[in-house]
């Protein structure tokens, strides 16, 4: 193999990809959630890949955040909009796909083409919306282990996810420890704590107050816009960092001169109303409690992801970035101790990024480096250098 | 192994450390010492080491490394959870030295302990004869830019083992291309200790 090309970072691509869907729980009882309600028929919307080799060892699950969706990498066809994660799934990329067989699926509860509160309930006909029950991260997860038995994959070579990818890439081991071989969880933590809850609050709050909401049965007149674009405008602000605001925007104007009036006078605000305009077309606002609220509940601390007394075969790399004030870097340590404490190899990196929690999208040179590297070991052994 | 570029104190620790045993490296660097006891000793290794450099570095030879303090590494593992505890080259730059041999006392069954001897010959003539702080070739720093914060002797060593009960299990006396047997608080450029409080 020739060691520079593989260490390089290239612009190769997947290319053209489309959405493939698979459909459970048709008839029967359907999925049972963790709230003691069941869902079905459950459907998910996903893309792979690379090839599944032979044995079906390669196979690696890339797990999406709040907003994401089973496109994660390469272009659909006559569309140049790239997959959420191309500039780490790919040929030569760190999730190699001249090697390893890249699956991600929409979670439950989007709206990118899984079952969510905008799908067609079958008993009657209409979107879920409020009908739709609640879901929980191990409720996503569990749906995305019928599609792994689906596909034939006994064991996955790892699960890797940033934000709430990172709590399912958690959840992965917490449920199905045998069945995962090696974890990725970036910018993450075991529990949301109460200064995440209350952001995710507003965010609800705002869309829920807005009238156009119509206690969420808005499908047949339009989105909730301006609640829906207040939320994503928060959530905007919480992924960014005091220093990658200060470089993008610092206090520069829209225009010549202050307005003297409440129109958006910097180009901070600029940026946060367009991000909110175009975030209404692209999901529904439905979704965004539905998954808020999943994130909330989640708490895997204790003994939750690994019994007491007990240990685990998935080998773990942790990754956090310093100026991530939304997941900080004492939440992914905090995951460290408690595989500390139950002997579980891992190594855990905190990266000196300044771009905030958006880091994980966009700081891609280290954790290439790291991924590659991590997935390499966890595939082949050691190989003598 | 190839031993002829290895240094001389990472020979010895892995000559001490048995195949197939759990080990801690606390300071590990870029993995130069933990790399061949995974790759000729099947050992499962663990490092901890701070510099974001190093941690890339040790990843890409496939080792499982920690981004942390040393100080802050410890606390959360279990009693025993290593065969050996190694802290090579890094315990003299540790402001809570005392605390953190505790520590891998308590978590490792043997501690392997490497540590320049400030009272090599040298360094005494530095001080003595030039009134100089010593620079040596184990204390390479001048006095402003060093991240050594504890200046110790062999003697010393032996004296904190003596008063704090600890066992000595192994001492090797490094020169600086061979094994130093006579007066190695005199003529020892580095030391290896291995020590353990477990009977």
């Amino acid at each position: 193999m020739n060691k520079k090309k593989s260490e390089s970072i290239n612009s190769n691509s997947v290319g053209v990809v489309e959405t493939q869907y698979y459909t459970y729980a048709k008839h029967g009882k359907g999925h049972k959630l963790e709230s003691g309600e069941t869902l079905g028929p459950v459907t998910l919307a996903y893309e792979t890949y690379g090839k599944l080799n032979k044995d079906k060892s390669n196979a690696i699950l890339a797990l999406h955040a709040l907003s994401g969706d089973s496109h994660a990498a390469g272009v659909y066809k006559g569309e140049d909009n790239k997959g959420w994660w191309d500039d780490m799934i790919g040929p030569d990329k760190a999730f190699d796909t001249n090697r390893y067989f890249v699956i991600c699926s929409n979670v439950i509860g989007g709206c990118k083409g899984s079952t969510g509160p905008s799908s067609t309930n079958p008993a009657t006909g209409k979107p879920y919306a409020l009908d739709f029950p609640f879901i929980t991260i191990a409720d996503m997860v569990h749906a995305q282990r019928h599609l792994i038995d689906y596909l034939g994959i006994e064991k996955l070579l790892c699960v890797a996810g940033g934000s709430m990818g990172g709590m399912q890439v958690l959840q992965w081991v917490a449920s199905y420890p045998d069945r995962v071989k090696a974890a990725i969880p970036i910018a993450t933590t075991l529990k949301h704590s109460p200064q995440q809850i209350a952001f995710n609050d507003v965010i609800r709050q705002s869309i829920m107050s807005d009238p156009a909401w119509r206690e969420g049965n808005y499908y047949e007149y339009g989105q909730p816009e301006k609640g829906l674009s207040v939320a994503r405008m928060i959530g905007h602000i919480t992924f960014m960092s005091d220093q990658s605001m200060e470089k993008k925007f610092s206090r520069r104007l829209k225009k010549d001169q202050f307005s003297f009036g409440f129109d958006p006078d910097f180009e901070v605000e600029g940026y946060l109303h367009y991000r909110g305009a175009n975030f209404v077309k692209r999901f529904d606002a439905n979704s965004y409690l539905y998954i808020t609220k999943a994130i909330d509940y989640f708490d895997l601390s204790g003994s939750r992801l690994i019994p007491a007394g007990k240990s685990i075969d998935v080998r773990f790399l942790i990754i956090s970035f310093k100026s991530d004030w939304l997941y900080p870097t004492y939440q992914s340590q905090d995951i460290v101790s408690l595989l500390k404490r139950r002997h579980v190899d891992a190594t855990y990196c905190e990266l000196s990024s300044t771009y905030g929690h958006d880091a994980f999208l966009v700081e891609i040179e280290e954790q290439t480096t790291l991924i590659k590297h991590f997935l390499d070991k966890t595939f082949n052994g050691y190989m003598v250098k | 192994m190839a031993t002829e570029n290895i240094h001389l104190d990472h020979r010895i620790i892995f000559s001490i450390i048995e195949p197939g045993s759990r080990v801690l490296d606390l300071g590990c660097g870029e993995g130069d010492l933990l790399y061949p006891l995974v790759r000729d000793k099947q050992i499962r290794a663990q490092g901890i080491e701070i510099s974001d450099k190093a941690i890339q570095e040790c990843v890409k030879k496939g080792l499982s490394v920690f981004q942390d303090d040393i100080e802050n590494s410890l606390r959360e593992y279990p009693d025993n959870a290593f065969d050996y505890v190694i802290l090579n080259q890094s315990m003299q730059e540790v402001r809570k030295a005392d605390y953190v041999i505790d520590e891998a006392l308590r978590i490792g069954r043997k501690v392997i302990i490497g540590f320049p001897n400030f009272a090599y010959f040298k360094s005494r003539f530095m001080l003595f004869f030039q009134g100089r702080s010593p620079v040596t070739k184990s204390l390479p720093y001048l006095w402003y830019d060093t991240p050594n914060v504890r200046f110790l002797s062999i003697t010393d060593f032996n004296d904190f083992c003596d008063r704090k009960k600890i066992r000595i299990v192994e001492a090797h006396y490094l020169g600086k291309k061979t094994i130093v047997r006579i007066l190695p608080n005199l003529f020892a450029l580095n030391a290896v200790f291995v020590i353990t409080n477990k009977h």
